[in-house]
């Protein structure tokens, strides 16, 4: 075979398409990847460190930080971690209004990945009419609790504030809304003709190597295995609700192709509005700041507790000596460990298809160097 | 331009300052290099996505930094980034404009205190213009921030610059 000279090229950490501040040495032969090695800690913010310093309620607004598009289910996440290790149960509306914010978060996060994601490959229209939206979620949560997107929201044992007025009727009016736009975005974007050209086939992850790498969330989904830790593991209410977990088919493709994994979060932006329906239609009426601790401070101990974030599964693993502060917290970061396929996926491929690959993993580099 | 157009029916001469007329071009089309760093970022994509527009201040995102007039520094500088970010605004060319986004480029924001990675204010490596306090600022706020640059522009002198 003829054989060419090899080349690094850098790609980052300035790029419009590496979604932050990652930085990719891409080996290559000619226009094909031969290896990719992404660089790490551009953004790196010592969340860990602070959390030695701070007391269990001061680390909330740092989770926030960690993967800055989902801030809601970082908050609910750490917040359930906590209330495990101090064995408190909050009252009911408290874990419906998390359930409602957690999903409307899930949307925006999604929307995110899929606008950003069109305009990787490419179009530019899809961003737009999902960023309309967005910032209608974005008002919702700023009539409840003041900020748009780092709220501080979710404490342990409950909640900085109730529902504002109106809230239920204009929620819905939203998620009408919204579903029109998932049928202009799937119009648009995920049967576009070009678009599945350049996903479809493209980054095929099997299941095996998948679960082998400790992958997660929608790209885990997206390669045919059924696992959510909403069903899987349930915590808060989750078991209350009636909702689909949508796995990838490999409708144009391979199963766990790019395509798959873009699909995928347009799908569970749907299962996302049927939750939220139902939560408001049950959502009771009571107390939210009954469960709510004067001084949080555990005995000594340590949890391991996961979330279904957007991108993945989020642990907190927290140990406590009995202080105000927490002796260790260590984060499982999904976008990290989702990160670490991405040599795999591209190799053999196109330099180009590299932008597809990297998007469709949808990484937040908050979240990856924390 | 639209004005001028419409004033006059056949062929004409405005007169103006040099000074005015640059001023004018530079701050009506400032062209941003997209470069997002952190939580901040994703404000500044909503500042110019749908909602907000920030086309119609003649800030377009430019992937390059050869082609851009204004970075707008989003989001948490590391250490590891600041030497980076240096060498991206000695690659624009002049002239070169600098919006600080959000309290972690002004000053460290929520990392100053046990952020052993973060720079405590990006003004240490380049030279800002604008500050734009918040964390995140709401895109109103960045908005005002460009409005106060092209205000600074505005009153630029090519003349005093050169003494
Ligand atoms: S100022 Fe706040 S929102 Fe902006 S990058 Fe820093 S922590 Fe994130």
């Amino acid at each position: 075979m003829l054989k060419t000279e090899q080349m690094v090229l850098n790609m980052g950490p300035q790029h419009p398409s590496t979604h932050g501040v990652l930085r990719l040495e891409l080996e290559l032969e000619g226009e094909v990847i031969i290896n990719v090695k992404p660089h790490l800690g551009y953004l790196h913010r010592c969340f860990e460190k602070h959390c030695e310093a701070m007391t269990y309620p001061q680390i909330i607004p740092y989770v926030d930080r960690l993967d800055y598009l989902a801030s809601m289910n970082n908050e609910m996440g750490y917040a359930i971690a906590v209330e495990r290790l101090l064995d408190i149960k909050v009252p009911e509306r408290v874990e419906y209004i998390r359930i409602i914010m957690a999903e409307l978060q899930r949307i925006a996060s999604h929307m995110v990945a899929v606008g950003t994601y069109g305009i990787d490959i490419g179009a530019f229209t899809p961003f737009l009419y999902l960023f309309r939206d967005r910032e209608r979620i974005l008002t919702l949560f700023e009539k409840t609790c003041g900020a748009r997107l780092l709220y501080n929201y979710i404490w342990v044992g409950g909640l900085s504030h109730d529902l504002p007025i109106n809230f239920v009727n204009e929620t819905r009016d939203f998620l009408k809304d919204f579903k029109k736009t998932v049928i202009e975005v799937n119009n648009l974007l995920s049967y576009n003709k070009i678009f599945i050209e350049r996903t479809a086939n493209v980054g095929v992850l099997p299941v095996d190597s998948a679960i082998n790498y400790g992958i997660t969330g929608p790209n885990l989904r997206a390669s045919g295995l059924k696992w959510d830790i909403r069903r899987n593991d349930p915590y808060s209410i989750y078991d209350r609700f009636d909702f689909e977990i949508p796995v990838g088919e490999g409708k144009h493709g391979q199963v766990g192709d790019c395509w798959d994994r873009y699909f995928l979060r347009v799908q569970e932006m749907v299962q996302s509005i049927r939750i939220i329906e139902q939560a408001l239609d049950q959502l009771p009426e009571g107390e939210i700041t009954s469960a709510l601790p004067k001084r949080i401070k555990p005995v000594e101990g340590q949890i391991y507790s996961r979330v279904e974030n957007p991108k993945g599964e989020l642990g907190f693993f927290i140990v406590s000596k009995g202080q105000l502060q927490p002796f260790r917290v260590k984060v499982r970061p999904p976008s990290f460990i989702n990160l670490s396929v991405l040599g795999e996926l591209c190799k053999g491929h196109l330099i180009a298809d590299v932008v597809a690959i990297l998007g469709s993993i949808d990484i937040v580099l908050g979240e990856v160097d924390r | 331009m639209g004005l001028l157009d419409t004033e006059f029916s056949d062929d004409n001469i405005v007169i103006t300052k040099v000074d005015d007329l640059l001023n004018w071009a530079r701050l009506s089309s400032l062209w941003q290099m997209s470069f997002g760093l952190a939580c901040c970022a994703i404000e500044m994509m909503a500042t110019s996505a749908s909602h907000y527009d920030f086309d119609r201040f003649g800030v377009i995102p430019r992937p390059s930094p050869r082609q851009a007039d204004i970075i707008i520094i989003s989001g948490t500088v590391t250490l590891k980034m600041a030497t980076r970010i240096k060498r991206l605004y000695e690659q624009m060319p002049d002239p070169k404009y600098i919006i600080s986004m959000g309290s972690c480029s002004n000053s460290g924001g929520p990392y100053w205190e046990h952020g052993y990675h973060v720079l405590k204010g990006v003004d240490r490596v380049i030279p800002v213009d604008v500050y734009v306090p918040g964390c995140p600022p709401r895109p109103e706020a960045l908005l005002e921030g460009l409005l106060t640059l092209q205000e600074k522009i505005r009153n630029e002198s090519l003349v005093k610059k050169a003494v």
